[in-house]
C-alpha cells in the first residue's frame, strides 16, 4: 500500500513537449511510471516518446484513461492548466512549476472547492511510491520501498531524508512534496492523514520550512489524531525577518512564521524534532525504537 | 519587490484611493519647487527610503513655510536613517516626498494581505492608526478587525461598510472610507500585492478620507505581467550583491557572518545556514543555485560569494537529483580557476554522479576539503575559518 499513486496510476503529462516536461517524462518513463500520454495545445495527434500528444486534457483522458497528472507548464500558464486538470477530473494533479503568482493560486483554490480532484503543489518535486510511481522531478534511485511516510515543503530537503532513510535501510512508503507556496494544494494535515490510514505507513517524517503556520496547525492534529510516531525538522532557524528565503512562502513576517516558535509547537505535540538536518533518519531511527516498530521498518538489513 | 511612498500613492490615485497632493524631489531645489507648487500653508517633507519608522528617525518634518521647506530638505537629503526596519547601517535618503499638509482628526490602519489559512485576501482595520499594527496585534488583538475576500466576487461594499464601522469612521465619512477600500482592494488584486498598507488612514477637518502613507510590496511571480510596476524598481534600495544574483536567476540573500554558503534548494539553503550556525558558524549569505545550475551560474554564484568582503571560507553543499554532481564539480573547478581561490573551501556532494564529481575535484589538484555529510562540511568549514 501507500498513499495518493500507485503502480496502477495512470499520468497524462501537460507540457509534456517543452524542454523540462520532456526531460522528466523520460525519467519517469525509465523508472517504470505508467504515463499514458501528454498535453499540449496545437500538437494533438503528434507522438513524444512513443507517447500520444493531445490538445487538451478531457481528450487525454478520454482516449487513455489517465486518472493523474503532472503540470510542467510555464509560469503564466499553469495555474490554468491545474484549473484544466480539475474540470477534467482527474484525482490528482501535481504541479511542479514553480513561479506562479500567488493571486492565480487564490483564484485556482477557490475553484476548486467541491471539484473531486487533489492538487499537490505547485512548486513542488512531487510524489513517489518508491518501486512503483514516480511523478515529479526527484531523484528516483535514492528512494527505496518501504513504511516510513515522508512529507515536506522542500525538494531538497526531502532527498536529503530520505537519503539518510535509505543509507539506514529503512525504506518509504510514499514521499510527498506539498512544495514552498504560501498557497498550494495539499497541506500537511491532507497527507498527515492518509499516512495515518495506510496499513503499510508505519511512521512519518515531517520536514516544514520558515513561515505561515502550518506546521503548528499540523502538530496539533498529530496529538489529536495520529496513531503513528512523526518526527519532524524546520528548515530557516536562522533566517532572518522579513527576508524571502527563496521559497516564496519561506518569510518571516509581522513576527509569525518563525522556525523557535513551530519546533515548540510540534515538541509540545509530541513530534519529535531533529535538531539538524543531518539528525533526520538518526531521530526516526529514535522514535521507531522507542516505539517498537524498528525491526518492522527495516527494510535492507545489510544497511541497518 | 518594494516601491517607495509616493510611488504606491500615485498608484492608489489612479484606483481613486484619495492621497494627499505631493511630488518627488531628488534635490533642494526640486522640494522648494514642489512646495511652491504645492501652494499649502504646511508642507511635510517625508524621506523616501524602502523601510518605515521613518518619522521616529527624523525622517518626516512638517514644515510651516518655503525656508523651513528648504532647510529640512537640506537636513534630510542625504542622511542615513536608522529605524527598526534598516538594520543598523542605516539607509541613505535620495528622495523625498513634498505633500500638502492636512488637518488630522484621527489615525486608522487599513491593510490587504494574504492571509494563507484561508488561501484569500483579508482586509483588516483597526482605529489604533499611526503606531505598528504588530504591537496592535500582541496587545490589544481585539481592536483589529478583519474580513475575508472571496477571489470569485471581490471585496463587497457591506464588508468595507462593516469594517468602517467596526474602526469607528465617523457615520458621515463611512461612504468615503468605503469608496478608499474598494480602491485599494482593486488596486491590490490587478496589480498582484503582496501586502497593500495604510497606516495611517486618517479622517481630516475638512471631511476628507485619506491614505496619509501608502506601503505596498508586490509578488515577484507577477511582475512580468505589470511593467509599469517594475519601473518603479530602485536599484539603489537593494543589495548589490542580490541585484547581481538575480541577473543569473540565483536566489541569494546577504547575512552578516563569514561562511559563503552555495547550495542547490531553497529548503537545503536554509538547512545548510542552520547547521553552520549549530556547529558555531555565521553564514554569510542565503544561496540557492537552482536545479537547472550550468558551469558558468556556478562560476557567477562563486564571485558573488567572494565579492562579500566578510566571507572567509566556502560550503559548497548539493544533492545532486536533477542536478548532476559532476556540472557542480566542473563548476566549482572552472570558477576558482577563473577567481583564484585563496579561502578555505569545503565541498559536500551526494547524490546523481557523485563519484564521478569527487573523482573531477580530486583530480583538479585544487585545494579543497572533501565532507561526507551536511554535517561533516559544516564542523570542517567552521574549523577552517576560525
Amino acid at each position: 500500500m501507500s498513499i495518493f499513486i500507485n503502480k496502477d496510476t495512470k499520468v497524462i503529462v501537460q507540457g509534456i513537449t517543452g524542454s523540462v516536461g520532456l526531460f522528466h517524462t523520460k525519467q519517469m518513463l525509465e523508472y517504470g511510471t505508467k504515463i499514458v500520454g501528454g498535453v499540449t495545445p496545437g500538437k494533438g495527434g503528434t507522438e513524444v516518446e512513443g507517447l500520444p500528444v493531445f490538445n487538451t486534457v478531457v481528450d487525454a483522458v478520454k482516449e487513455t484513461g489517465a486518472n493523474a497528472s503532472v503540470i510542467y507548464v510555464p509560469p503564466a500558464f499553469a495555474a490554468e492548466a491545474i484549473i484544466e486538470a480539475v474540470d477534467a477530473e482527474l484525482d490528482l494533479a501535481i504541479c511542479i512549476t514553480e513561479g506562479i503568482p500567488v493571486m492565480d493560486m487564490v483564484k485556482v483554490k477557490r475553484y476548486m472547492e467541491g471539484k473531486k480532484t487533489r492538487l499537490v503543489g505547485p512548486n513542488c518535486p512531487g510524489v513517489i511510491t518508491p518501486e512503483e510511481c514516480k511523478i515529479g522531478i526527484m531523484p528516483g534511485y535514492i528512494h527505496t520501498k518501504g513504511h516510513v511516510g515522508v512529507v515536506s515543503r522542500s525538494g531538497t530537503l526531502t532527498y536529503e531524508a530520505v537519503h539518510q532513510l535509505t543509507e539506514r535501510g529503512i525504506g518509504q512508503s510514499t514521499a510527498v512534496g506539498i512544495g514552498g507556496d504560501p498557497v498550494n494544494g495539499t497541506d500537511f494535515i491532507d497527507v498527515l492523514k492518509a499516512f495515518n490510514e495506510d496499513e503499510d505507513t508505519y511512521a512519518v517524517i515531517m520536514i516544514g520550512e520558515i513561515g505561515g503556520t502550518a506546521e503548528e496547525e499540523a502538530a496539533e492534529w498529530v496529538k489529536a489524531n495520529m496513531t503513528k510516531p512523526v518526527v519532524g525538522f524546520i528548515g530557516g532557524q536562522t533566517a532572518p525577518p522579513g527576508k524571502r528565503m527563496g521559497h516564496a512562502g519561506a518569510i518571516i513576517s509581522g513576527g509569525k512564521g518563525t522556525a523557535d516558535e513551530k519546533i515548540k509547537t510540534m515538541k509540545a505535540c509530541g513530534i519529535k524534532v531533529a535538531a539538524t538536518p543531518s539528525v533526520m533518519g538518526e531521530t526516526l531511527v529514535e522514535a521507531l525504537k522507542e516505539n517498537d516498530l524498528y525491526d518492522r521498518c527495516v527494510t535492507n538489513k545489510a544497511k541497518a | 519587490m518594494n516601491i517607495h511612498e509616493y510611488q504606491g500613492k500615485e498608484i492608489l490615485r489612479k484606483y481613486g484611493v484619495a492621497v494627499p497632493n505631493g511630488k518627488v524631489a531628488f534635490t533642494v531645489e526640486e522640494a522648494v519647487e514642489a512646495a511652491n507648487e504645492l501652494g499649502s500653508t504646511v508642507s511635510v517633507v517625508k524621506a523616501q527610503i524602502h523601510a518605515g519608522g521613518r518619522g521616529k528617525a527624523g525622517g518626516v518634518k512638517v514644515a510651516k513655510n518655503i525656508d523651513e521647506v528648504r532647510t529640512y530638505a537640506n537636513e534630510i537629503l542625504g542622511k542615513v536613517l536608522v529605524t527598526h526596519q534598516t538594520g543598523p547601517e542605516g539607509k541613505e535618503v535620495k528622495r523625498l516626498l513634498i505633500e500638502e499638509g492636512c488637518d488630522i482628526k484621527k489615525e486608522y490602519y487599513i491593510g490587504l494581505v494574504l492571509d494563507r489559512a484561508t488561501s484569500s485576501v483579508v482586509m483588516m482595520g483597526s482605529e489604533e492608526g499611526g503606531t505598528e499594527i504588530e504591537e496592535v496585534a500582541e496587545k490589544t488583538p481585539e481592536k483589529i478587525f478583519k474580513e475575508v475576500i472571496d477571489p470569485a466576487i471581490g471585496l463587497q461594499a457591506f464588508q468595507a461598510r462593516r469594517l468602517a464601522y467596526n474602526i469607528n469612521i465617523p457615520t458621515e465619512l463611512v461612504g468615503k472610507a468605503v469608496k478608499f477600500m474598494m480602491g485599494l482592494y482593486t488596486a491590490f488584486v490587478e496589480k498582484d500585492c503582496s501586502i497593500a498598507e495604510i497606516n495611517p488612514l486618517v479622517v481630516t477637518g475638512d471631511g476628507n478620507v485619506m491614505a496619509l502613507d501608502a506601503k505596498m510590496n508586490f509578488d515577484s511571480n507577477a511582475l512580468y505581467r505589470h511593467k509599469d510596476i517594475l519601473e518603479y524598481r530602485d536599484l539603489e534600495e537593494e543589495d548589490a550583491k542580490e541585484i547581481e544574483a538575480s541577473k543569473y536567476d540565483l536566489s541569494y540573500i546577504s547575512l552578516d557572518g563569514n561562511i559563503g554558503c552555495m547550495v542547490n534548494g531553497a529548503g537545503l539553503a536554509m538547512a545548510t545556514m542552520d547547521i553552520i550556525k549549530h556547529y558555531g558558524g555565521d553564514p554569510a549569505n542565503f544561496l540557492d543555485v537552482g536545479g537547472g545550475a550550468t558551469t558558468e551560474k556556478v562560476t557567477e554564484a562563486f564571485k558573488i560569494i567572494l565579492s562579500d568582503q566578510n566571507v572567509k571560507g566556502i560550503f559548497v553543499n548539493i544533492f545532486g537529483g536533477i542536478m548532476k554532481c559532476d556540472i557542480i564539480a566542473n563548476g566549482v573547478v572552472e570558477a576558482t580557476k577563473q577567481v583564484g581561490l585563496e579561502l578555505p573551501l569545503v565541498v559536500r556532494l551526494e547524490g546523481t554522479n557523485v563519484d564521478l564529481g569527487k573523482k573531477i575535484l580530486k583530480e583538479s589538484g585544487l585545494n579543497i576539503t572533501a565532507a561526507d555529510s551536511m554535517a561533516d562540511g559544516a564542523e570542517k568549514i567552521v574549523a577552517l575559518v576560525k
